[in-house]
């Protein structure tokens, strides 16, 4: 199984990221499927249990605000590293919708990006472009932060 | 100004220490090139047409003398004994060595200084009116609502890969000297009916390639909301900003395709989200940050004295007259004066100063004004608390350095950018023809009869040296792989800002001050009563000297 980031830890994940919308039938076991898949199959993948989302990086969560509550996982793609849209993802759908499930970083981020990522309410990292051992020190890259989000609410001026 | 706590202190520190990891992982081949690029450019760091480049931030244009040493130390240590002065009131190393960046970031935080957001594409080094705080004209000081931004902006979680880079400005005066009308956020301190201050926000203006005027999305914002307005301007910018042309990724771009009423909208309904959140401004946080820029133990002084003093000296020697009237300002507190320090010698870079030359500058700020320097987006150096009687002293010191010229605010006071000389993205040079303008304009006389007068020149469509906004303004473009240079006319940064108009086919870098010449006697020629170039210009409109010049 491959390894990813959770909760500050490497782990064995067991999720299963299908980047198409599956043909002929699901595979077994905890899937993530695509946004426009889980938007066309809602009762009967919400029926299944063990579905996740992924969100493309033009797909703010918006449309899921509804189901959030039956989707253990959102994963939010980031084709390029530099594209950021995905760190207003992470924060809408903590902040707008309230969400308490894993919110996963999939695609080409890097390690340099993990302390950003858990600021804006990101808690898992499946990172392609680094070993996750070693990446894990980025998360701590530093020690505090001015601005509101997440992980600390309020800002430093309010502390 | 303001002063880092232990907080502060940590986050640069860490910042440094960051960077030196980054810094080892891209020599050991475990960064590419590609993920190393935006990593080292938020840290300042570009790479030149002959060796890297570092932007190292002047927040706001304020700094000390003691910061202002440090500077001058790392240039000589590190350099090659000068930096250069941008219009983004930072400072440039034009060839240290990667290796001793991560020293030089080192070395920086020990001063409160750093490189942070100096570049790349996220929340840049906010600006502001390098008159903050000791202007006649001041609203209010903008420098404490600039300290607030900056630790908002500076690793800010949300924004650090945005589509494309942000610049903010704040002006609490009465003219603008911030260039408000020209940056991605532009912010203008006003005072309501009630006395009660809050902010103008402008949105969507820009130089570059499609250089744009900002456009006024609230006429009024309480002032304990900028920080979550701001957050939803670039919450807004950061989902639907373009992403698939990097000429058209500026917030410019976005305003203008959605027009500034669906613009505002949007912002409206992300703004109802986060507005009264954390992020809103205490009464103690504000007053917090205005303690950081308290004005300085000023003796009381009678203004009349001291300027009866002044005028006597001044009568006495014309040289210091003449200093006097072109590269002091008003100042707010009665018996002092603004000094503005001319970076635009002949023959010398436009924003350029040596290592010697800025020990000078920090020695006169300690001798006679509380330690303090600013730097503008004029590309000069200012000391903003003289008093009087000590300016005939300062004169002679800044004669000595090379830095009295008197010809702030006039042709000679040139902003042009790098250039060729320097920046891989120029097309042409431009540090020469800024010094072939001034060679041909060298009757101080001549120059002081046109008026105030604002040329600016870039070497390339990025538009650093803010041609679009200059009364006259010199773009280096490339014609067939030779450099040549196309004018226009008419712009402005104040107020009342505006874009310059392309005045015809392009010119030899030979041609230029001819060109320049035919216009100025245009002007000299229409001008009427009182009229500077700009007021003949927008009269009498292009063709005028368009007849002239392609006669």
């Amino acid at each position: 199984m491959p390894k990813i980031i959770k909760n500050r830890a490497v782990i064995e994940d067991s999720w299963q990221l299908l980047r198409e919308a599956p043909v002929d039938g699901l595979p077994d076991g905890p899937i993530i499927v695509p946004l426009s898949y889980w938007l066309e199959q809602r009762e009967a993948l919400s029926q299944r249990g063990c579905v996740g989302v992924w969100l493309a990086s033009d797909q703010p969560p918006a449309p899921l605000a509804d189901d959030l509550a039956n989707i253990p996982v959102v994963a939010v793609d980031f084709p390029l590293f530099t594209d950021g849209r995905g760190f207003s993802y992470g924060r809408t759908l903590r902040e707008h919708h309230g969400y308490k499930g894993e919110v996963r970083a999939v695609g080409q981020f890097i390690r340099d990006q993990l302390f950003y990522l858990s600021r804006c309410g990101f808690d898992a990292f499946a990172i392609e472009t680094a070993d996750p051992e070693k990446s894990l020190a980025s998360l701590d890259d530093f020690s505090s932060a001015y601005s509101a989000a997440i992980d600390e609410p309020l800002p430093w001026f309010r502390r | 100004m303001y002063q880092y706590n232990k907080h502060d202190q940590q986050l640069v520190n860490e910042r440094a220490r960051q960077f030196r990891g980054q810094a080892e992982r891209f020599l050991a081949g475990e960064l590419t090139p590609q993920q190393f690029l935006p990593l080292r450019l938020q840290n300042g760091l570009y790479e030149q047409r002959l060796a890297y480049m570092l932007r190292i931030a002047i927040p706001y244009g304020t700094l000390n003398s003691r910061q202002l040493r440090k500077l001058a130390d790392i240039s000589r240590r590190y350099d090659k004994g000068f930096g250069h002065f941008s219009t983004r009131q930072n400072m440039q190393l034009n060839w240290p060595q990667l290796e001793d960046v991560p020293q030089i970031l080192e070395e920086l935080a020990s001063v409160e200084m750093h490189a942070i957001q100096t570049s790349g594409n996220c929340i840049r080094n906010t600006t502001a009116d390098h008159f903050s705080g000791v202007a006649a004209d001041e609203i209010e000081d903008a420098r404490p609502y600039c300290e607030i931004i900056r630790q908002w902006s500076t690793f800010h979680p949300e924004f650090a890969f945005l589509p494309r880079k942000f610049k903010i400005a704040v002006c609490g005066s009465e003219s603008d000297r911030a260039a408000m009308h020209v940056h991605d956020v532009g912010i203008e301190i006003v005072r309501n009916a009630q006395g009660e201050t809050g902010f103008k926000i402008l949105v969507g203006g820009g130089l570059g390639r499609t250089p744009v005027i900002a456009e006024v999305i609230n006429e009024f914002l309480p002032k304990q909301h900028l920080l979550t307005y701001l957050e939803a301007v670039l919450r807004v910018y950061n989902q639907l900003g373009r992403r698939d042309n990097k000429f058209r990724a500026r917030i410019k771009i976005l305003v203008r395709a959605m027009g500034p009423e669906a613009f505002r909208a949007k912002v409206e309904a992300e703004w109802v989200y986060l507005k009264d959140g954390p992020n809103t401004l205490t009464d103690e946080a504000i007053a917090h940050a205005q303690s950081f820029f308290q004005t300085p133990a000023y003796p009381a002084l009678d203004d009349s004295n001291e300027q009866a003093a002044l005028d006597q000296q001044a009568t006495a020697d014309a040289h210091f007259a003449r200093w006097l009237k072109y590269n002091t300002s008003l100042h707010k507190q009665p018996g002092y004066a603004i000094v503005t320090l001319s970076l635009k010698t002949t023959g010398y870079p436009p924003g350029d100063a040596t290592a010697e030359q800025m020990e000078a500058v920090a020695d006169l700020a300690d001798r006679f004004g509380f330690g303090e320097i600013r730097s503008s987006h004029h590309q000069n150096l200012i000391l903003p608390d003289i008093r009087k009687s000590d300016l005939r002293a300062v004169w002679e010191a800044v004669k000595a350095i090379g830095f009295a010229t008197p010809n702030i605010g006039h042709l000679t006071d040139i902003i042009c950018c790098p250039g060729g000389d320097y920046c891989s993205l120029a097309n042409a040079k431009s540090i020469p023809i800024a010094e072939a303008i001034q060679r041909r304009f060298d009757d101080i006389d001549y120059v002081y009869d046109l008026g105030e007068l604002d040329l600016n020149i870039s070497g390339c469509m990025n538009a650093c040296g803010h041609h679009h906004v200059g009364h006259i303004g010199i773009l280096g473009v490339d014609k067939k792989g030779a450099e040549f240079y196309q004018i226009s006319l008419g712009g402005n940064q104040g107020k009342d800002a505006s874009l310059g108009q392309i005045l015809g086919p392009s010119f030899s870098q030979a041609d230029v001050p001819d060109v320049v010449e035919k216009i100025l006697q245009t002007y000299v020629d229409r001008r009427e009563d009182g009229e500077l170039f700009l007021g003949t210009f927008r009269r009498i409109g292009l063709e005028p000297f368009k007849e002239r010049v392609y006669a």
